[in-house]
């Protein structure tokens, strides 16, 4: 770890890790800037996709053969690396899942077991769909009250109403960590703490933090944290529900199968053990695997550095957007990470996205899965610029004449 | 002009273009001067509610012909919809209901008739087909 907080930062040694920021399209280098959506994967992690294919493939946890124990090694080694970076005690409470959705969906489900008629779940004004919807289908279920904690202009929590909404029948407090539309860092610490004293449970969705932010699950007290790989340097289709054990062992299981049992007969199944309660079915084997390899890829990197680098980028954009007549940010938090999302007067996001689609720059545009979120603000969606640690200066001055020629053409 | 010849035209205004900018701005022309609907016909009815962008569709027939009017809050939906107004208006139900729209294809705009782009447009020029075949069955009672 030492290397890595000392480790220089070099924008240019980076990139060369990342093939797909090597492309022209339109005829232009591109510019990726919908890391918010999706991260781009550094040389490693691909490369461990085509081992894992290449040599390793074999279903795991039941085979007595080479390959098998091998998969099921490196599988397992996935888990602790996981574990380590988060911090969690033990690796029996890292779950794999499909996702952050997948992941919120699990503890709406099981967890929800838990609740009964008058409890009630509080989320905040900011939230994605998957951190809405799931808990909208749990209350439907239990008959449980949905509560919103309201956000001011800025685009941040009003702690105020948070408190008062808290109360003795809040069960599950479940909370973005940093706002994918918005960019609004919430402090989840002291969120966490004031849910915990009236005796609630605490879910971060942790979609949009693991890839900026260092994440110690036993600092921050959480009950779960949740992450998709895919945002964070790893492939497609898995992620990560962090639970601590004692909440996770009160929890009823998920989805019934194989791997989750303990013993069946037709009579009468006893469950696995955590984790595996909670993995039914042959789990992303290589996903979980090259997860494990992004995470060890992201520990290698200087995350200090990164996030002075990120930040010096989103203000940069930020305040170069400012200057332009017309153009109105859309969350302006004093705590916020690399997102710029931004509308301009009369010219509908969509036809400014198509245009910097075609200048080369990839951004995205729309709600973002936070449509009451929108409704807000009062707009039909942004312009939503995500910055990684591999973006840099010269591309953010190429998308801002991006930006200003689309406004000119569209006037 | 016969449809197809409609559709020529519209390809052959394209080709002067080799820069997709320039093309957007064509088309940018093109949704800022189209005729919108009336907008006591903006009704939820006539609304297709995409996921970027929204659309609304007015569907008429006079004289065995189809006439289409309609709008979209973003402004290069517009300019696509303008298009295929021109190719589709005036048009027999049965001519708009089996003609394939190649032209877009062939301007290079396919990805805003695909299924993912969610801006409203596939689903109304499939509401346009569907009107036209409306109109012809109610045409050969």
């Amino acid at each position: 770890m030492a290397d890595s907080i000392t480790k220089p930062f070099n924008v240019r040694e980076i990139r060369e890790q990342f093939p797909a920021l090597r492309q022209t399209i339109y005829g232009k280098n591109l510019i990726y800037f919908d890391n918010g959506a999706t991260s781009q994967k550094p040389q490693v992690v691909i490369d461990a996709i085509n081992r894992y294919y290449s040599k390793d493939n074999a279903n795991i946890h039941r085979g007595v053969h080479y390959m098998s124990q091998k998969a099921t090694g490196e599988f397992e080694e996935a888990r602790k690396t996981i574990q380590v970076y988060l911090n969690a005690k033990k690796s029996e409470e890292i779950i794999f899942t499909k996702g952050t959705t997948d992941s919120i969906n699990l503890v709406a489900f099981s967890f929800g077991e838990l609740l009964s008629s008058g409890d009630e779940i509080l989320i905040s004004a900011m939230e994605h769909h998957s951190n809405i919807v799931p808990w909208q289908m749990l209350c439907e279920r239990k008959n449980l009250k949905l509560r919103v904690a309201p956000i001011n202009s800025k685009g941040e929590l009003i702690i105020d109403e948070f408190d008062k909404l808290l109360n003795n029948k809040t069960k599950l407090v479940s909370i973005i960590h940093i706002s994918n539309t918005l960019g609004t860092i919430n402090p989840v610490k002291d969120l966490i703490k004031k849910a915990h004293s009236v005796g609630a449970k605490v879910l971060i969705d942790g979609a949009q933090s693991i890839q900026h932010l260092k994440i110690d699950v036993r600092d921050l007290d959480c009950d779960f944290y949740t992450f998709s790989s895919h945002k964070v340097f790893g492939p497609t289709g898995i992620g990560v529900l962090y639970g601590k054990e004692a909440v996770l062992d009160s929890m009823p299981p998920y989805q019934g199968g194989g791997d989750m049992i303990s013993k069946v007969t037709f009579e009468r199944t006893t469950y696995n053990e955590l984790p595996h309660k909670f993995e039914a079915g042959t789990p992303h084997i290589a996903g979980g695997i090259c997860l494990g390899e992004a995470i060890r890829f992201l520990s290698s990197q200087n995350l200090n550095a990164i996030q002075k680098h990120e930040k010096y980028l989103a203000d940069y954009a930020q305040d170069m957007l400012d200057t332009f007549e017309g153009v109105r940010i859309i969350g302006e938090a004093k705590e916020k990470t690399s997102v710029v999302s931004f509308i301009v007067n009369k010219i509908h996001p969509f036809d400014i996205g198509t245009l910097l689609d075609k200048q080369g720059v990839a951004v995205r545009t729309g709600h973002h899965c936070t449509q009451p979120l929108m409704d807000f603000f009062k707009i039909p969606g942004t312009v939503r610029a995500s910055f990684a640690f591999y973006n840099t200066k010269e591309e953010i001055e190429t998308f801002i004449a991006a930006v200003e020629k689309s406004i000119s053409i569209l006037k | 002009m016969n449809i197809e010849e409609k559709q020529q035209e519209i390809i052959d205004e394209f080709t002067i273009y080799d820069d997709w900018m320039e093309k957007y701005e064509y088309i940018i022309e093109l949704g800022k001067e189209l005729e919108t609907i009336d907008p006591t016909k903006k009704t939820d009815d006539r609304l297709i509610e995409g996921c970027q962008s929204r659309v609304w569709l007015n569907t008429d027939v006079q004289e065995g012909k189809m006439r289409f009017t309609a709008d979209s809050d973003a402004i290069i939906t517009k300019g696509i919809i303008g298009l295929l107004i021109r190719v589709l208006n005036n048009e027999t139900p049965e001519t708009v209901a089996k003609t394939d729209l190649h032209f877009i294809n062939d301007i290079g705009l396919q990805e805003h008739l695909s299924p993912t782009r969610a801006n409203g447009l596939l689903s109304m020029v499939n509401r346009m087909k569907m009107d036209a075949l409306k109109a012809s069955m109610k045409s050969t009672k």
